[in-house]
């Protein structure tokens, strides 16, 4: 019961420690803005599908939601927990009588605010700055927020399995990110799903991320973009899909490498 | 002292890595209220030992009990009733001094007064300056403030003043003491072993991961290496020792002898450092044989 009642208190502390972070919030929160000004500014035109004709701020601004919720999961907490691990931070807490539980509901806990904040603010410049016009369907909005929660949950089980794979805290951002990066490529979120070479499609398919990109292209585009899509329809139900498979693998990864205390044999 | 139950009790303790045997037939118990110091060379098994006592390692054989408590089983609630200052220092971290130690102060049932600790580890003027801002000594510190803000019953101190300078080392002597003086259990391993005489009550001196000897800080090496030195300058300009249990007899024949102040004469007892380098020369000569 303490272990919930101390969560509050741990949430404040991480998203303290988070917004502390220079480096963290320039790569893992703002990242999304800026590639969104960057495609905004460089790529003029419109993109267009089954005779509906969009702003390209539209056309990459669900990419980069998807992005958002990625890096706030996998890179945050992947980066975040194998320097806590490499520098003694998370021998310290062991020490000392907080549970884990406590601990991993304030990692929760930072995720979910931080990437809240970072989706909200990704949504007003794009609509303020890009005249992006957002979705006034509550189904869309519905299916956002599921697409949202389900894919934040299980990137950040997977950062946390992933934080196991880093060999010491300063070598953390050097493993992490270029495997982030490398899926943000094959996924969707730069490049066009649709202009990806048909090899390439499939690799993503197999990561959590261009299911939320597909899932998010749903929410914020056009209904005749489906057209666009592999097997020509939104496919919501394979999105989910994916989507827990993730989140179970993520867990039982987790499990697996996870230590709160780390007793040699 | 004898109706109390110890504070720490190991009983055989025996901790192997594959083939090398770290601490081999280790046994000792502290009281309660008791400063005790672990001393030994590097790679003793001085650090696997407290670690097993804080819950870190598992041992391979042997009892042990903390605060009643199996270390290897023991829960949150017995976690709270101890303090942890590890040998390694981290790097530092966003939070300031004050907020480090509040939020850290809420996961123990009756922790000190943020303030009164912040004082007594001699950092007042650093309270709101973020952690990673500070130099070594002033993160050590705080460290030892995190170690002490749950009110531990018993506090583990794993060489806590290196490279601390000589004034930051007496601040520190002093802050151990007050806390000594409160009743709290203190397990030290340090090896600068003036500061083992100065704060300890007993020491056990560990090499090659067996126990050489154990007692009291007047006591360890037995009566015969207490025996004084007397040193002097002969006439011929030769420098002599002689070990002697009557040196003030051995004064007054030089300075007949010699007529008037002998040159260079002092007279010392062995310190600690000079008991504990013999054992550990006589047991790595026993080691050679």
């Amino acid at each position: 019961m303490s272990a919930l009642s101390h969560a509050p208190a741990r949430i404040a502390y991480e998203v303290r420690g988070y917004v502390r972070q220079g480096d963290t919030m320039l790569f893992t929160f703002l990242f999304p803005v800026i590639f969104l000004v960057l495609f905004s500014s460089i790529f003029a035109g419109e993109a267009d599908a089954g005779g509906t004709s969009i702003p390209m701020a539209t056309y990459f601004l669900p990419g980069l939601v998807a992005a958002g919720v990625l890096l706030s999961g996998v890179q945050n907490l992947a980066i975040e927990i194998a320097m806590e691990k490499g520098d003694g931070r998370l021998k310290r807490l062991g020490g000392t009588p907080m549970s884990p539980v406590t601990y991993f509901l304030g990692k929760f806990g930072q995720v979910l605010v931080t990437a809240v904040a970072q989706v909200t603010l990704l949504l007003l410049v794009a609509t303020l700055v890009f005249g992006v016009e957002l979705p006034t369907d509550p189904a869309r909005w519905l299916t956002f927020a599921w697409v949202f929660l389900l894919g934040l949950a299980a990137c950040s089980l997977v950062g946390i399995a992933l934080s196991a794979v880093p060999r010491s805290g300063r070598s953390a951002s050097a493993v992490v990110i270029p495997v982030v990066t490398v899926l943000q490529f094959i996924s969707g979120v730069y490049v066009a799903d649709f202009q990806l070479p048909d090899g390439v499609r499939t690799v993503g398919a197999l990561f959590p991320l261009a299911w939320m990109a597909r899932g998010m292209r749903s929410v914020f585009l056009p209904d005749s973009f489906h057209v666009l899509e592999r097997g020509g329809t939104w496919g919501l139900g394979q999105v989910a899909l994916a989507l827990v498979v993730w989140l179970v693998v993520g867990a039982v990864l987790s499990r697996l490498t996870f230590r709160w205390i780390r007793r040699d044999a | 002292m004898a109706s109390t139950p110890p504070a720490v009790v190991v009983d055989g303790l025996r901790k192997s890595y594959g083939d090398v045997t770290a601490v081999e037939e280790l046994s000792f118990e502290i009281h309660p209220g008791e400063t005790f110091a672990l001393l030994g060379p590097n790679g003793a098994g001085k650090s696997t030992t407290i670690e097993i006592l804080e819950g870190y390692r598992r041992r391979t054989g042997g009892t042990v009990s903390v605060l009643g408590t199996d270390p290897g089983t023991g829960g949150l609630d017995w976690r709270a009733r101890l303090g942890i200052v590890l040998q390694d220092l981290p790097e530092g971290g966003v939070f300031t001094v004050r907020e480090q130690l509040t939020h850290t102060a809420r996961y123990y049932p009756r922790p000190r007064s943020v303030d009164e600790v912040i004082a007594a580890v001699g950092l007042e003027s650093k309270a709101d300056t973020r952690i990673g801002r500070l130099s070594g000594g002033q993160r050590r510190r705080v460290d030892v403030a995190l170690g002490v803000i749950g009110r531990p019953e018993l506090l583990f101190l794993d060489e806590p003043t290196t490279g601390f300078d000589p004034q930051a080392r007496r601040e520190f002597w002093d802050l151990i003491r007050s806390l000594a003086g409160e009743g709290t259990t203190i397990l030290l391993t340090t090896h600068y072993l003036d500061e083992a005489e100065q704060l300890a009550d007993r020491v056990g001196v560990i090499i090659g991961g067996r126990l050489a000897d154990i007692g009291g800080v007047e006591e360890i090496g037995g009566v015969t290496s207490r025996v004084p030195v007397v040193r002097w300058r002969e006439d011929d300009g030769e420098l002599r020792t002689r070990r002697t249990p009557t040196p003030a007899a051995l004064v007054a024949e030089l300075s007949t002898r010699l007529g008037g102040e002998p040159q260079e004469l002092a007279v010392t007892r062995p310190t600690l450092e000079d008991v504990y380098l013999d054992l550990v020369a006589a047991a790595t000569t026993e080691v050679v044989r």
